[in-house]
């Protein structure tokens, strides 16, 4: 039986894995557990979303994220729309409140956001009366990465108590960290994050992390190396010299690879930079578990998905 | 029919020349005639200020009225009405309008809807360089004859030290005041919030402390060289307040002046990416606020100030990135320095009168906060120990973005009497 | 609370209807044991030991989760939603004849749940439904080809299955 049973999820919203409890998260967890084997079958598709509208609000390109909320949604037999643009509302003109309660009044249940600005989900949540999923706001939160992360590594360790996790890479500007931070440590992992001092955030100290500023430091010693893409759009005034040393000191090469655990876990949230963040070898290599966490991130999306519309049903018929 | 009005047993704090006790206030022909003591005037205009304390009308040289160029966020009519229900007689408007206060004609022209308004008394600083650009220096002098009360180009500093220098050096000539929002942009960057813990959590670009400090150091050296009145706002910081103790302790021509909201909030209350606590320079931490009230307790602060800076509730309602900075607070200013000074005991009602009245006035070189004989009769009249609940529905204000929306208050304001008129009165509102 | 069966009772049971299996699978015929969970799934188990035993071959077994497909998910008249777990059948159910085993057959509701979820697992040649217990008060057209125990139940009242690997007994009670 599942330690989970007796609890009951009733959130409507997920923005954040901050606000989360380790219960909370280890019940998306297991219910994500139930919701990988739709995805084996002949007919990849179950009904408890059936008539329900799922909009993917993205004012932020990310085929990835998009493209897995939308497979997640159909599977679950939702009616899926898709609003895509690059715009973003300025002081004077329509705003995003205008454009999510546009799209409230064609009776949406479900805003899945994504947006460059930190706090627009929670924005969104204040305002509509829909559910909403936070698909990664600025460097907020991206919490289904977190989730998903979290869940790859429990289903190849059993569990993330005690593990040791590095994360490494553009700490500061990462909503990937942060959700991971929160969703590991939770979880009892013991989780460092690894990069250039310019790269971690102002109040690294006061989180529940250790920090090291080398890799070669922390590879023997880890269970998990989880290597963000280094965002170039997002670096303005260059935080390291050049893509070169920045690869010498932080690049997972075969090299150090040779002096990590045999049995170590390579993460990425995709896409890669290959050659940067690591090379090919390692990318593909029988450590990565890559691919694993994109066919994950389909299940752990669907249980997000079901979980809000719960909760939102049960908050309605109340 | 007699020009005289009458205030009777209030209690009369006059800072300025040490007055604190019970008495009667005549004002005639818009003057001070006569203040302390049982007066009687047959044929006056009489105020019954039993229970109330009646002081030189509230100053506040740090104001927002949009006015030209966003006269949908507010107006000179709209911001001065708030004033007086605020008790200010007297308010300094900021030239970041739209476009700057940056001549003779745009001074002249606040003045004079000042006066056309006919409620609060309006004056103006000049922007320091043209179109606040921190290049050219803008026509000081010019402006100066035609009233400006000092220059800046507050919503930014001047970046490079060598315009500083200039403005300072040249600023000798006329006897003003040079007033600076000390921010280094290439620190600051595009920080919306304090840098700390919270905008590492919440993923929101910080603004860090130095950004302010730097500068502040930088034009402290400069008045060192320059002998220039400078006058520092809205310092945020305790090492802003470090930087203030030392170069008021050198005797140096520095003032600076202190928010309600950098006393009453915390970054935490960006937790919920509320915007209406964006606010620049941001919301800081418990220690920063801990060093501004010792430093208003030691003496170090000149001037309490609201930085009122309205804005759009459709511009409040933005992203947190996006949406702008500012709080409107005039119209319960007082109260929110109760809150934070008086009733935690740190300072006393007539140290906060003199911070809201002869204080910010000395700053600016006005001759007035005080009750001298013969000065302009500007006066406020209020209840200490009426509480009253912040409703942004009744504000004169156009503009909602405030934070205070259902605190609790105390500090009501009952009359705002300028030059012997009363402007605003509790009762009609 | 009323003892309807008791441990040896429901051993009994099993055994009927594991023999009941046996008798309409015949030797030759490809056939499937599904239980719905939760207490579908262990008696579902227990059968398949048994037939197998008869039979002397291995047969199939898996288990069913329905939330998902429960026709009160999205309805104001919802009950609490059970956590949703995972259906674990490793065997292709197209053409074999699938024996869906569950506890109590009571309104009918659960049991149309698990026929369409089977439905989205493939097409059986043939769906029958074994229940270790069966009661009135149907709410959906749905039978049972195999009943161990026709309990009298009024209305109201509750029949609960337990059994030993989760609640540490085997017995039937009427609450």
């Amino acid at each position: 039986m599942s330690k989970t049973e007796t609890f009951k999820w009733n959130r409507k919203h997920l923005l954040g894995l901050m606000e989360l409890s380790r219960q909370e998260i280890e019940y998306i967890l297991d219910t994500a557990e139930g919701f990988r084997e739709i995805s084996t079958r002949s007919i990849k598709k179950a009904p408890p979303l059936r008539g329900k509208v799922v909009v993917n609000l993205f004012f932020e390109d990310s085929t990835r994220t998009r493209n897995s909320f939308t497979l997640a949604a159909e599977r679950l037999s939702a009616d899926v729309m898709q609003f895509s643009t690059k715009f973003s509302s300025v002081s004077k003109g329509e705003t995003l409140l205008d454009t999510a309660k546009n799209l409230e009044a064609m009776g949406i249940d479900i805003v899945v956001i994504r947006h460059s600005a930190g706090g627009t989900a929670k924005l969104l949540s204040r305002t509509l009366n829909c559910a909403v999923v936070n698909a990664g706001d600025g460097y907020g939160e991206h919490p289904t990465q977190g989730l998903l992360d979290a869940f790859t590594i429990r289903q190849i360790k059993g569990s993330l108590e005690g593990l040791e996790v590095a994360i490494v890479g553009d700490i500061a500007h990462s909503r990937v960290a942060r959700s991971n931070i929160w969703a590991l440590t939770k979880l009892g992992a013991n989780v460092t994050l690894v990069g250039p001092p310019t790269l971690m955030p102002p109040a690294v100290k006061q989180l529940p992390v250790k920090v090291s500023y080398s890799l070669d430091d922390v590879i023997d010693k880890v269970d998990v190396v989880n290597m963000l893409r280094i965002q170039f759009e997002r670096l303005g005034s260059n935080p390291f010299p050049s893509i070169r040393e920045y690869s010498h000191y932080f690049g997972l090469t075969l090299d150090r690879m040779k002096k990590a655990k045999p049995d170590i876990i390579v993460m990425h949230p995709g896409p890669i930079n290959r050659g940067v963040e690591m090379e090919s070898e390692v990318a593909d290599g029988k450590n990565s578990v890559i691919l694993k966490q994109v066919e994950n991130g389909l299940a752990v999306r669907m249980a997000v998905l079901y979980l809000v519309n719960q909760a939102s049903q049960e908050l309605r018929n109340k | 029919m007699s020009n005289d009005l009458l205030i009777k047993n209030g209690r009369i704090i006059d800072p300025a020349n040490g007055i604190d006790a019970a008495g009667d206030v005549l004002i005639t022909n818009g003057s001070f005639a006569k203040v302390g003591g049982k007066i009687s005037a047959p044929g006056a205009t009489e105020i019954d200020a039993s229970g109330k304390f009646v002081t030189p009308g509230l100053i506040d040289i740090h104001v927002h009225f949009r006015e030209p160029g966003d006269e949908e966020e507010e107006t000179i009519a709209s911001g001065s009405a708030a004033a007086v229900r605020g008790g200010f007689t007297s308010v300094v408007c900021m030239p970041n309008t739209d476009p700057p206060i940056q001549d003779a004609t745009s001074v002249e022209y606040v003045h004079r809807m000042g006066r056309q308004t006919r409620k609060t008394h309006v004056y103006v600083m000049g922007a320091l360089t043209k179109e606040r650009k921190g290049v050219e220096l803008a026509e000081m002098g010019l402006m100066t004859r035609a009233g400006a009360v000092g220059f800046t180009d507050d919503g930014s500093g001047v970046q490079d030290p060598s315009v500083m220098l200039r403005a300072l050096k040249y600023a000798a000539m006329f006897n003003t005041v040079i007033a600076q929002h000390c921010q280094y942009d290439s620190l600051a960057k595009n920080g919306v919030m304090n840098s700390g813990y919270n905008s590492t959590v919440l993923g929101l670009p910080g603004l860090d402390s130095l950004a302010e400090e730097m500068m502040l150091w930088r034009d402290i050296q400069l008045v060192k060289k320059t002998g220039v009145r400078y006058h520092c706002q809205h310092i945020s910081t305790a090492g802003s307040v470090e930087l203030i103790r030392q170069a008021k302790a050198q005797k140096l021509p520095v003032t600076c002046e202190v928010t309600p909201h950098h006393l009453l909030f915390t970054d935490d209350a960006c937790a919920d990416y509320d915007t209406n606590y964006k606010v620049n320079p941001p919301l800081r931490t418990a220690a920063d606020i801990e060093a501004l009230k010792n430093a208003i307790k030691e003496g170090l602060v000149d001037a309490l100030v609201t930085d009122h800076a309205p804005h759009l509730q459709s511009e409040k309602e933005l992203e947190f990135v996006a949406s702008p900075f500012g709080i409107a607070s005039l119209e319960c200013a007082l109260g929110l320095y109760v809150k934070a000074l008086i009733e935690p005991g740190i300072i006393d009602w007539p140290a906060l009168i003199n911070l809201m009245t002869a204080g910010p006035a000395k700053v600016v070189g006005l001759n007035k906060g005080t009750m001298t004989m013969g000065t302009q009769g500007d006066v406020t009249i209020f209840d200490p120990g009426a509480v009253y609940c912040v409703d942004t529905a009744t504000f004169k204000s156009k503009s909602r973005n405030c934070p205070y929306q259902g605190w609790n208050i105390s500090g009501k304001i009952e009359y705002t009497i300028v030059g012997g008129e009363i402007r605003y009165n509790s009762q009609q509102g | 609370m009323k003892i309807l069966l008791d441990a040896a009772q429901i051993s009994n049971s099993l055994e009927y209807l594991a023999q009941c299996i046996a008798g309409a699978a015949g030797t030759g015929s490809d056939i499937g044991i599904i239980g719905i969970r939760s207490r579908g799934e262990i008696l579902a188990q227990r059968v398949t030991k048994i037939l197998a035993q008869k039979i002397s071959k291995d047969v199939p077994c898996g288990t069913l989760d329905i939330t998902l497909y429960r026709d009160d998910l999205n309805s104001p008249a919802g009950q609490e939603i059970p956590q949703v777990r995972s259906t674990e059948i490793t065997f292709d159910i197209s053409d074999k004849i699938i024996f869906l085993i569950d506890d109590v057959l009571y309104t009918g509701r659960s049991v149309r749940a698990a026929l369409d979820a089977l439905m989205d697992l493939g097409r059986p040649r043939a769906i029958r439904l074994a229940v270790l217990v069966e009661r009135s008060g149907r709410e959906y057209p749905i039978q049972a080809d195999y009943v161990a125990c026709s309990a009298k139940v009024d209305e109201g009242q509750f029949v609960q299955v337990k059994v030993v690997e989760v609640d540490g007994i085997d017995e039937v009670v009427v609450e």
